[in-house]
């Protein structure tokens, strides 16, 4: 298939950017997003121009890299898929595809599509930990029983990839789902709850302090979510705060 | 230089525990004055960090991505293996020690593996006390579950994320040393060379990959944690961004590379669908359990299928060529995953690849669904069940057990293989070379420790399932603190390195004017042009299955290929900017050099054995036929180009192990 | 005895509110509050519904119930400072929210497709509450600006009127359904309050952090509490047009 592309393009963070028109031709259906991306970059790249800069690199949907806003979603069209595993059959011959970095002020652009998503990892800092010595001189594991619900619900909450997908979706630019995941983790797991008071409290201080946005409760971030993570981890979140503060 | 394993001496049980009662130790007070630099933060250079800087050391982590969870250590999906007997099913240290060192060939070092067996069950505590979710049964223990086709269930799994979830517990153990100043992390930033005063790994230098800047970073010890070099073939199952440079750098300053030609490559994967594709994917081998691999028995079939004029479920089974079941009757689809590519590829080079690539095989599960279907009717009292039933009640029990891959397939293949056969091919997924290190984890150049997949030490020719996470994280956690203790313990008065040193400005300048030759050359061929056509040329001589004539062919179209390279790669942008093609561009240069050591490699190694496949050495079975004169441990010495490396060999003995053939009858 | 309570009380209040104010400083604790004033307003909406229903069933009820609240202290010293106090407090905040979050986004997307992945009422929460908002001033107009005028003005708390017999709220409250313009913004508003509750109503229990396996249950009340309440006040409006 044929297609256009509008793609924004942006020099650097200090840049103003702008939208600019590609066409490729070809594409085939099976292909990856990315890969169409590369065929895109070769292209440029043979022509002696600079190819669109974007962030990825396990190509399998679990490093949380890749992060594209394509037709006005985040990782596209698609559901319970990133970019990279977005495949061009969704796509028509001759589409025109808008693709954007994620938006969102605590979310700068470093080049074209490539955003910083550091203030995640400032969040983590704050308290995205169980402070224990990482000395083997633990308990044996088995010493405390976990029921397979609180296993289960903390794993689904800890598939969190970091993508920021979340994020790019809110209209809010609100980070809850991301920490809500992390906070409930550690909340659902006897562990955690040592720390549990401080630990909502100091990520959700941070989370505060980059500049995100306020949760809405609109739940498009549990939408587009490519791990699915449940708005019960907000909620879960949400209680937490109030337990600590109260 | 002689090659000096400094493995302790004594009982191969006490080795571990005695060395740490003698090594020397760094006082508190002193840790503070002492700096350690990690490249990478996977689940080697993570677990590492975060432990070295709760000791008390200052340490500097590098990760090429945006965020230390990236590492890809990430995507690992089965689980890890732990000598912790839950299940009572007889698991002991001395048993993974056995499964381990047989699986791996006889191809490892006794004493490293013994000390890994030891130290695995630790893991499994610490990574519950940091809150990894490991998957529990109904009454709050740990479950497990079999893997790899060893005779104990000792796999600890996270659902099919378990890497994801380990890393992302070291991740969460070196947040907890950033927030506290211990660690300083540079996210995307590429180490692109270590820094040696007076013999000793002092520092790095570091591109940072959004200013284009280069920096010059001191410590006293430089620890390698940048994964394996799968990415040498192009196409695997590897990140995009996994590279042997940090490896490569420090083998050019001294560092032996050994044993490159020991690949690991995973029969179940999703095929290659077309030239464009850059990445593959894996599927968790268990599949084998209860699918059939075949190919059309007719060239006609073949053709018919690929142009879309005949399905799959149309041809007979008379039609059909089962021929891991012809060839391998006593093992069927089960053999180990060496015999199992080899098998496939055989078949898709003689013609009979079902897709449009011509390299993919069928693994059908219409037995299992009608199997699983009639001993569902029958245990569900359905009398006289239609075939429609049948397959239906097989395919829920199916879909139980492999539900999240057969949905993956579907996403990637847009097929569904509830209805026509998964199509497979094997692909690149691990490499068990890596940087030659002693006992203590140190390479040849003294205060360069290389840990996890980045050396070479646990797994032989070949490795187990499950048992990469295990390496990550044991000598993350649990080796490396110790045993680069001992060695900083000297260094205790040395005091801040400077980086003003001719050696840091020499590292420098070397590295710059490299990054201004690639921009300046302005070739005619793309980064990625070259990388595809040496990942070709490996698959094509290094792969699966190798030969004489075909690695020679290798060495001599490597060496050419980059000098072709050096002469006419195009990196457009420049040096000061976010410049992907560069990065990519330094990376390929390197891989294009380890290449040819690596055909090299497996030149010399005249035998069979685990991943290396020499088709003169072979048993009559097609099984890998291991020669004794080759119990060695291939350690290359650089000397410029890759064809005048001189090698060392470490002879492996086995005191506590029987070297047996490896039979799967 | 009796002051040491006295004294435990003030020095708990003292605490909590100390502890409470970070709280509600944090965007978590923002959006709680805006929880528990629309849990307040929620309720004085039900009230206020089954209030107005007297009017069609039963006009001397009405009458009745309607001086009761007029005329009650507790409801009109304490109860309506409060209700004002809500009202006034989910606006600003609302739009002290709605500036704040608009900020964490400076460049907006070129393309964005907000419908694939979440309900037009849930973004569009400042449009319908502005709508309610002028709903509210069209009311005040209507209502309370008149009866504080009454009885604070003119210090008339009889309940009555000239030319009305009996008490006067019924006659009031029939006479502003003449004009049917009136009677198609009462009924327009009214749908826009529908579609803010049907976001709305499941919102403040999730920011409460109640949803959790009880997401179900929650959805079907709220969807039957944004459609029952806005139908009712609709209805009403709509008999008095036809019946006056």
């Amino acid at each position: 298939m044929d297609l256009t592309l509008k793609i924004w393009r942006q020099v650097d963070a200090k840049d103003k950017g702008k939208m600019v028109d590609y066409k490729v031709t070809e594409i085939s259906g099976s292909m990856s997003f990315l890969e169409m991306m590369d065929v895109l970059n070769e292209q440029l790249v043979n022509a002696g121009d600079e190819p669109v800069a974007f962030d990825h690199d396990c190509r399998e949907g679990i490093c949380g890299m890749c992060s594209m806003y394509i037709n006005g979603e985040a990782h596209g069209p698609d559901r319970g898929v990133t970019t990279c595993q977005l495949h061009m059959r969704m796509f028509k011959d001759g589409d025109t595809i808008t693709i954007e970095p994620w938006r969102a002020a605590a979310f700068p652009v470093i080049k074209d599509l490539v955003v910083n998503r550091s203030a995640f990892d400032r969040i983590q800092h704050a308290g995205g930990y169980i402070s224990v010595n990482t000395s083997g001189n633990t308990q044996d594991a088995n010493a405390t029983l976990i029921s397979k619900k609180a296993a289960d619900t903390a794993m689904d909450a800890a598939t969190c990839i970091g993508c920021g997908a979340c994020v790019a979706t809110c209209k809010n630019s609100s980070a809850m789902l991301f920490v809500g995941a992390k906070v409930s983790q550690y909340a659902l797991l006897p562990q955690g709850q040592v720390e549990a008071a401080d630990r909502v409290r100091n990520m959700v201080a941070q989370m505060d302090l980059e500049g995100f946005g306020n949760c809405t409760n609109t739940g498009a971030c549990e939408v587009e979510c490519p791990k699915g993570i449940s708005l019960d981890n907000i909620a879960r979140m949400n209680r937490e705060l109030m337990k600590a503060s109260i | 230089m002689a090659l000096d394993s400094k493995v302790p001496k004594g009982p191969i049980q006490d080795k571990w525990t005695e060395y740490k009662n003698h090594i020397n130790l760094v006082n508190p007070a002193n840790k503070r004055n002492i700096d350690v630099i990690v490249v990478g933060t996977g689940l080697a250079g993570g677990s590492a960090s975060a432990t070295l800087a709760e000791l008390g050391y200052n340490v500097k982590s590098f990760a090429y991505q945006d965020s230390p969870r990236r590492a890809h250590s990430i995507a690992a999906q089965g689980g890890i293996n732990a000598a912790k007997n839950y299940q009572g099913d007889g698991d002991s240290t001395y048993r993974l020690f056995y499964d381990t060192v047989k699986g791996g060939d006889y191809r490892s070092r006794e004493a490293n593996v013994y000390r890994l067996a030891e130290v695995s069950a630790n893991i499994i505590d610490q990574c519950v006390a940091q809150g990894v979710p490991f998957a529990r049964d109904y009454g709050g223990l740990l479950d497990n579950r079999s893997f790899g086709g060893v005779l104990v269930s000792r796999t600890f799994y996270a659902k099919g994320q378990t890497g994801q979830q380990l890393l992302l517990g070291a991740y969460s153990a070196m947040n907890r040393q950033i927030a506290r100043g211990k660690i300083e992390m540079f996210n995307r930033h590429e180490m692109l060379d270590v820094v040696i005063v007076d013999g000793k790994a002092r520092g790095i230098i570091a591109r940072n990959l959004v200013t284009g800047e280069i920096e010059r970073h001191s410590a006293h010890a430089v620890v390698i944690a940048s994964g394996g070099y799968g990415n040498v073939y192009f196409l695997s199952t590897n990140a995009m961004g996994s590279n042997v440079t940090a490896g490569w750098k420090v083998h050019k300053k001294g560092a032996y590379f050994a044993n490159p030609c020991y690949t690991q490559i995973h029969p179940t994967c999703i095929p290659r669908s077309g030239d464009y594709q850059s990445k593959l994917t894996l599927m968790s081998e268990s599949l084998r359990n209860d699918g059939r691999i075949w190919v059309p028995k007719h060239m006609e079939d073949v053709l018919a299928i690929r142009e879309g004029s005949k399905k799959p479920t149309e041809l007979t089974e008379e039609q059909r060529d089962y021929y891991l079941e012809r060839r391998y009757p006593a093992f069927g689809n089960l053999v180990p995953r060496d015999v199992a590519s080899r098998a496939a590829k055989e078949r898709s080079d003689a013609g009979y690849g079902v897709n449009a690539t011509g390299e993919a095989v069928y693994l059908d599960f219409a037995a299992s669904f009608e199997r699983y279907g009639k001993e569902q009717a029958k245990i569900h009292n359905i009398q006289n069940p239609s075939e429609a039933k049948i397959k239906e009640l097989g395919q829920a029990i199916v879909k139980a057990k492999y539900g999240n891959l057969f949905q993956m397939y579907e996403k990637i293949v847009d097929q569904n293989p509830y209805e026509t056969p998964m199509m497979i091919y094997p692909a690149v997924h691990y490499t068990m070379g890596g940087l030659w290190v002693d006992y203590n984890l140190m390479t040849t150049v003294p205060g360069c420790y290389a840990i996890g997949e980045a050396n070479f030490s646990d797994h032989g020719a070949n490795r187990l399932g499950a048992s990469a996470l295990m390496q990550g994280l044991a000598d993350g956690y649990f080796v490396l603190p110790y045993t680069i203790g001992d060695y900083l313990a000297d260094d205790i008065r040395t005091g801040t390195i400077s980086t003003e040193s001719p050696e840091f400005e020499a590292a420098e300048k070397e590295v710059t004017e490299r990054i201004e030759f690639l921009i300046q050359n302005k070739g005619i061929h793309s980064v990625d042009y070259y990388h595809k056509k040496l990942g070709k040329i490996m698959w094509d001589k290094c792969g699966m299955s190798r030969n004489t004539e075909g690695l020679k062919t290798a060495i001599e179209e490597i060496s050419a290929l980059r000098k072709d390279f050096w002469q006419n790669v195009n990196v457009p942008g420049t040096a000061t900017e976010y410049n992907e093609q560069l990065a990519k561009a330094g990376r390929v240069a390197d891989f294009l050099e380890l290449g040819e050591l690596f055909a090299k490699d497996a030149l010399v190694r005249e035998e069979s054995a685990g991943g290396h496949f020499r088709e003169e050495h072979q048993t009559e079975d097609g099984e890998a036929k291991r020669i004794k004169e080759f119990q060695f441990v291939s350690a290359w010495e650089y000397k410029g180009e890759p064809k005048d490396a001189v090698l060392h060999k470490e002879q492996l003995e086995y005191e506590n192990i029987e070297v047996k053939e490896r039979s799967y009858k | 005895m009796l002051d040491d309570l006295f004294r435990r009380i003030f020095v708990v209040t003292i605490l909590t509110s100390y502890t409470m104010s970070g709280f509600f400083k944090s965007s978590i604790g923002r959006k709680v509050a805006m929880a528990l004033s629309a849990f307040f307003l929620m309720f004085f909406l039900l009230q206020h519904l089954s209030i107005n229903i007297l009017s069609v069933l039963s006009p001397e009820t009405f009458n009745e119930v309607s001086h009761f609240m007029g005329t009650n202290p507790l409801v009109q010293f304490v109860l309506q400072p409060i209700l004002i106090f809500a009202v006034v407090f989910h606006f600003v905040m609302g739009f002290v929210l709605e500036l704040r979050n608009s900020r964490a986004r400076k460049v907006a997307y070129a393309k964005n497709n907000g419908a694939a992945n979440s309900s037009w009422m849930s973004r569009n929460m400042i449009w319908s509450g502005m709508t309610i908002l002028a709903f509210i001033g069209l009311h005040f107009v209507d209502f309370w600006f008149p009866e504080m005028n009454t009885k604070f003005i003119q210090q008339d708390w009889s309940g009555t009127m000239e030319g009305v017999e009996g008490l006067r709220y019924h006659h009031e409250l029939v006479e502003k359904f003449v004009n049917p313009v009136r009677v198609g913004a009462y009924a327009f508003a009214f749908v826009l309050l529908g579609l803010h509750l049907a976001h709305g109503f499941t919102s403040a229990f999730q920011s409460m952090g109640g949803t959790a396996g009880r997401k179900k249950i929650l959805q079907t009340i709220g969807k039957a509490y944004s459609i029952l309440i806005p139908l009712g006040f609709i209805t009403i409006a709509v008999y008095h047009y036809f019946n006056h």
